[in-house]
């Protein structure tokens, strides 16, 4: 990366703590979001990244408060981890009108404008040329605010990925584009339906932009990666495309247990897990287990109380099902 | 007072918006340097510049990403795509992204946009170069559709478009960029969801949109030569509909016959005739009937489209046969 401006790509041990316990919450919210699946508490799907935290973890630590993240389906772990609390995101899951969007949107398409959280989107690929523009208004306005978009890999071979691309090269958006690689798309591994090895950072090259692959479950890892891309964003030096290779322990979603993946393959990335494996480094780097026993102790108390106000929360009625079409709050076609 | 065309309507709507508001940027394939390639924004790069009037490349989904992205932090954008039928490669971000967003995330955002398009027949093109997709749009909750039918209302209605917070298709019928008016110096603001009663009579209600509305002009004076007196009311917006309007001028005729460019399944008119069969069915005197295009693909060659395109002389007969019956 040739950026002229650089941003601090490592950082200090109570840094460190706070993404340890960025990641343990993402993890104990998504468990809890899992269970309550099973007594049917949350209806419809749900796409966890159980595993794959340290992607969302640490680029929210690399990000202003003022940035944009746009999100997938796949979205809890981006959504929190930009400092959403948790009762409105369950409650969203719960479908009860203390949730995020009242109910109206559901575990997909999870949005909060205040945290800067511009929308989870289910439909592959739609949200780059959208993050394109968060990031032209930005460039237009002269604010120094960056988009960064999160996808998988199964969005590399769908036009709107090489529309968003293309475009945000040749404007030089402020854009930081994420390929969450965790091997497989739904039940498809996408090395089988992919012409080149690398899914995301092997096409940088036909958007003049650098390959760059990094190890996205360690949160250290993507905190540097991340940081520098994002300076060079704001910058005014253009995109960038970063692949961060992962692995779901789960299935596709809710729907799916994930039978199709080979079982050494699985052994392979839970020993590879993030979350074991930063508290390993912090133990290491001078953090004491107390200090780390507390943190899962405090996190797991607010997954507690989060589902407890969340299952709390009213059941939408039929003011809200009208409320919003339109900017003046209502849904009137006609006179 | 100054003669205008369809086509320099467009540019001047525009302006009179960007000259006022800084947020108001402009983006789309070709309307920059070139002025479009219907030459319907001829001067705005050269008054506003480079920043605000911006050349994209032919990625339609990029293009409306980019809008609904600016859109919601901020700015005022206005897309164009370049001819109607292109809405079907970026279909999904109209309708999956832009139409629900608003809905979806309980009122966290608004989407002030407009998407101008080339619509609709008449210029050969054949037929993935004609469609007339009013229709598409109008049956996906969120968007607001407006097509108006001469040169004063594209002014106005573009000035409404732009200033209103919601997304609006704005389709521009292209079979009428050449068309020419007399339109009033200095600012022209109208209003969405108003239909106009362009000319009254006593007999029956010609109910039309866009392109449709000089061909029933043109009808209702051959009718009117041979005894029946319409009224001829332009929808201009499909959404919002004036109801009000239609249902007022259909109940004072008895009759109502509604003139579509569109194929004949799901066409608006259909809706309409919904409407004016739930809520004025005892003041009509005989079937609504509506006048379409067939529901085929449009053909290339012109003695094709002009059978398929509602014509004039198509809508005098079928208005005279059925009053008549």
């Amino acid at each position: 990366m040739t950026s002229t401006k650089t941003a601090p790509t490592t950082i200090d041990l109570t840094a460190k703590l706070d993404l340890y316990r960025c990641q343990v919450a993402l993890r104990k919210f998504e468990q809890r979001a899992y269970d309550l699946f099973l007594e049917n508490f949350v209806k419809g799907t749900s796409h966890l990244s159980i595993g794959q935290e340290a992607i969302a973890a640490g680029f929210a630590a690399a990000m202003k408060k003022t940035d944009w993240t746009f999100a997938t389906y796949r979205g809890h772990a981006h959504t929190l981890a930009r400092g959403v609390p948790m009762t409105p995101v369950l409650a969203e899951l719960l479908g009860r009108t203390n949730g995020l969007m009242a109910g109206k949107g559901g575990s997909m398409h999870l949005t909060s404008v205040e945290h800067g959280v511009m929308g989870s989107y289910a439909i592959i690929g739609a949200h780059l040329p959208i993050a394109c523009g968060a990031a032209w208004s930005a460039q237009y306005r002269g604010t120094d605010q960056v988009a960064v978009c999160f996808f998988g890999d199964g969005s590399v071979n769908i036009g709107a990925f090489h529309e968003a691309l293309n475009f945000a090269a040749i404007w030089k958006l402020p854009v930081v584009f994420v390929c969450e690689n965790n091997l497989w798309m739904e039940y498809t591994r996408t090395s089988e339906v992919t012409a080149v090895a690398n899914p995301a950072a092997d096409r940088a090259a036909a958007y003049g932009l650098e390959s760059i692959i990094v190890d996205g479950n360690d949160a250290d890892a993507v905190f540097a990666v991340a940081s520098t891309a994002i300076a060079r964003a704001r910058a005014g030096e253009g995109p960038s495309l970063i692949e961060a290779t992962t692995y779901r322990h789960g299935g596709h979603s809710r729907a799916d247990p994930g039978k199709y993946r080979p079982e050494a393959e699985v052994a392979e990335w839970l020993a590879k897990d993030p979350i074991p494996r930063y508290r390993a480094r912090l133990l290491e780097e001078g953090a004491s287990e107390e200090q780390l026993t507390t943190i899962e102790t405090e996190v797991a108390a607010e997954v507690e109380v989060a589902t407890e106000e969340a299952k709390a929360g009213g059941i939408p009625g039929e003011d809200l099902l009208m409320k919003d079409v339109w900017a003046d709050g209502g849904s009137s076609w006609r006179n | 007072m100054a003669q205008l065309t369809f086509r320099e309507a467009i540019a001047r709507g525009i302006a009179q918006e960007m000259r006022l508001d800084e947020s108001i940027v402009f983006l789309g394939e070709d309307i920059g340097a070139a002025g479009g390639v219907f030459k319907g924004t001829v001067g705005l790069l050269e008054e506003f510049g480079g920043v605000r009037v911006r050349d994209t490349p032919i990625s339609e989904q990029a293009i409306l990403g980019a809008a609904m992205g600016a859109a919601m932090t901020g700015l005022r954008p206005i897309a164009e795509i370049m001819f109607a039928d292109f809405f079907a490669v970026c279909w999904d971000i109209v309708v999956n992204e832009i139409a629900k967003s608003r809905y979806m995330t309980n009122g966290q955002m608004t989407f002030p946009l407009v998407i101008r398009s080339g619509n609709g027949g008449g210029l050969r093109f054949g037929a993935q170069h004609s469609q007339s997709v009013e229709n598409w749009a109008m049956m996906v909750p969120g968007l607001k559709v407006v097509v108006p039918s001469n040169a004063l209302d594209v002014i106005g209605l573009m000035a409404a478009s732009i200033r209103d917070n919601d997304p609006v298709i704005f389709l521009e019928e292209k079979a009428l960029y050449s068309s020419k008016m007399d339109v009033p110096d200095g600012e022209i603001v109208d209003k969405l969801g108003s239909a106009k009663v362009l000319r009254q009579g006593g007999d029956a209600t010609l109910v039309a949109l866009g392109n449709m509305v000089p061909k029933a002009l043109a009808a209702a004076d051959e009718l009117a030569s041979s005894g029946i007196d319409c009224t001829v009311v332009d929808v201009r917006s499909l959404v919002p509909l004036d109801t009000a309007t239609i249902l007022r001028e259909v109940a004072a005729t008895g009759r109502m016959f509604t003139i579509e460019e569109n194929p004949r399944l799901c066409g608006w008119g259909g809706e309409i005739s919904s409407i004016v069969s739930e809520e004025a069915f005892y003041d009509l005197d005989g079937p609504i009937v509506r006048i379409t295009t067939p529901h085929i693909p449009l053909p290339a060659a012109d003695a094709l489209e002009d059978m398929a395109i509602p014509s004039v002389e198509r809508i005098a007969t079928t208005v005279s046969k059925s009053m008549n019956s």
